[in-house]
């Protein structure tokens, strides 16, 4: 299963405020232990909200607003893309995350679609793609 | 906390630490069955106190704390045995006497070693595939016995069985708790790579789909392969397994229609192939092809799988670099199905002549007299070349081999097909 875990933003990420070398620090050898564990697919940083833009749909209508945007508890500020075999496996992981203050929100990402039908037996790539070839012959 | 919470909090942390704990305690008492029953003692321990007490703030500490006093007692108890039969007149002659250093467990710089130790000690050829397997989710991934069971459709008591079995097997081999090098770790390092893969595509070929412990042992498997890519960055076959299971997983999303049928590779939606594995698999080809040495089989093959991952349409295919890799591929790793891969990926680079002549030579191969894939390959090229009349022998042939209704059903028609364009 996959994770979104969201960082929220707060004063100092709206303010564009770099981390201090020790954070960048720490963050890197959180990242570094996510990686080792073969957990983390993905991670990013975003620019404050005063360099996003909002689009907002009304029928036909899009209407366009630049930041800053005034509800900062609500904005992100990052996120990583991890994965682990249960939302507690995730939770554990992210108590981990060197955050003195703040607020991250775990969510689960869809794919219960791959998994939901039954698979097919014999199925291996290798012969897949033999088969491939007289099915395409058929049409 | 509620009880059923703190008993899946309990196995989240497992899933976190068992390896990295299993791992410092085998290298501390230099047997994976004993370090395996200390964790699962400092599991139970866990199970009794973290209902009341809540998680602790660093639960692997605690882990390896309860681990270690149960080590203790162990060796207390075993001395004071040994003091009684040396009473006795009957020493245990040869034994270790002295306790292992428990202080030293647990070193930081060492949690990589020790966790590559564990994975070549389970993955140790003394022991049969399954056991490799089984011993390897159990120890590494963090999985109960009933979930490996599960994943494997055998009953509890089997794998049960194949660990105890696995862990005795082991310690009577002498088997050392340690990393082969020189001329063993080529061989050594296959063996690990062929348990990743095995559980890897158990997953992949998953037929119950009902129950997702069989698909998520794809997760466990790059898990798995991704931990190893990190331990041994200088290894060009471990990245190159890495970027054939991602690359592969990516596909996971399009290989099933919506009526459980599978999807074969060139029918499949591409849109729904998943961009973020298929670029991390790119990435780890790449790092596999950068360093020294010619390319493995997993490389090889990671490399055919990104010609079709790089290609948007079935058309943007590049056949001929597909052709060339397959004849790499037989080159290191010799296989009649892999020159039959060969052969359509010339057929389809170079027209149906030069895919025909490929398959020519495989017709007296003794590995494929069986196999409908031959026939109906070659009952395409045929047909490709006008040979029609051959062409529905060749798929009568196929058709006559293959277990699957749907397919002969097809064969068969194609056969007729062909019948009625030669008149």
């Amino acid at each position: 299963m996959r994770f979104m875990v969201i960082v929220k933003a707060n004063e100092d990420t709206e303010a564009g405020r770099l981390p201090s070398r020790e954070e960048l620090a720490a963050m890197g050898k959180f990242n570094e232990e996510l990686v080792r564990a073969g957990v983390m697919l993905a991670g990013e940083g975003l620019h404050p909200s005063s360099r996003g833009v909002r689009i907002t749909y009304s029928g036909d209508g899009r209407s366009v607003v630049d930041g800053p945007f005034t509800e900062t508890k609500e904005l992100i500020a990052g996120f990583w893309l991890i994965q682990a075999r249960s939302m507690e496996e995730a939770v554990e992981w992210m108590k981990r995350a060197p955050f003195q203050e703040g607020q991250v929100e775990i969510r689960q990402v869809f794919e219960a679609e791959d998994f939901g039908e039954a698979f097919t037996p014999e199925l291996r790539e290798q012969e897949a793609r033999l088969r491939a070839e007289v099915e395409r012959r058929r049409s | 906390m509620a009880a059923p919470d703190a008993r899946r909090a309990v196995e989240a942390v497992w899933r976190i630490e068992s390896g990295r704990l299993i791992a410092a305690l085998a290298r501390t008492v230099g047997d994976v069955g004993l370090a395996e029953e200390f964790a699962q003692d400092a599991l139970v321990a866990a199970l009794e106190r973290w209902p009341e007490s809540g998680v602790p703030n660093n639960p692997g500490a605690w882990l390896m704390a309860a681990a270690k006093r149960r080590a203790i007692d162990h060796w207390r108890r075993r001395e004071r045995l040994d003091r009684k039969l040396e009473q006795l007149g009957r020493g245990a002659a040869g034994e270790e006497a002295s306790a292992p250093d428990f202080d030293a467990v647990l070193e930081e710089s060492e949690i990589g070693d020790d966790l590559l130790r564990l994975m070549f000690t389970a993955c140790h050829p003394v022991l049969p595939a399954q056991s490799r397997v089984a011993l390897t989710l159990r120890t590494l991934g963090g999985l109960r016995t009933d979930e490996i069971a599960r994943a494997f459709l055998v009953p509890e008591a089997t794998v049960a069985q194949r660990i105890v079995r696995a862990k005795r097997a082991l310690a009577q081999a002498h088997v050392p708790f340690e990393v082969p090098r020189g001329g063993e770790l080529a061989s050594r390092l296959a063996s690990v790579l062929e348990v990743v893969y095995l559980i890897f595509n158990e997953g992949y070929a998953a037929t119950a789909g009902e129950d997702w412990v069989r698909p998520a042992l794809c997760e466990d498997a790059l898990r798995l392969g991704r931990v190893l890519a990190e331990l041994m960055p200088e290894e060009p076959e471990v990245h190159g397994l890495v970027a054939l299971m991602e690359i592969q997983a990516s596909r996971l999303r399009a290989r099933v229609g919506p009526g459980g049928e599978p999807v074969l590779l060139l029918d499949q939606d591409r849109g729904r192939w998943d961009q973020l594995l298929i670029r991390r698999g790119l990435a780890a080809l790449e790092r596999a092809e950068r360093l020294p040495g010619p390319p493995g089989p997993y490389t090889l093959q990671a490399a055919i799988a990104a010609c079709h991952a790089r290609a948007r349409t079935v058309e943007e295919t590049d056949w001929p670099r597909i052709a060339a890799l397959y004849a790499a591929l037989a080159r290191v790793a010799p296989s009649p199905v892999v020159e039959l891969n060969r052969a359509v990926a010339v057929g389809m680079a170079y027209g149906p002549r030069a895919g025909l002549e490929v398959t020519d030579a495989l017709t007296s191969e003794p590995a494929l007299r069986a196999y409908h894939l031959l026939p109906s390959v070659r009952g395409y090229f045929l047909a490709g070349l006008g040979r029609d009349r051959e062409a529905a022998v060749e798929y009568e042939r196929a058709a006559a081999l293959t277990r699957n209704r749907r397919e002969r059903a097809l064969l068969l028609e194609r056969a007729a097909r062909a019948r009625a364009r030669a008149g």
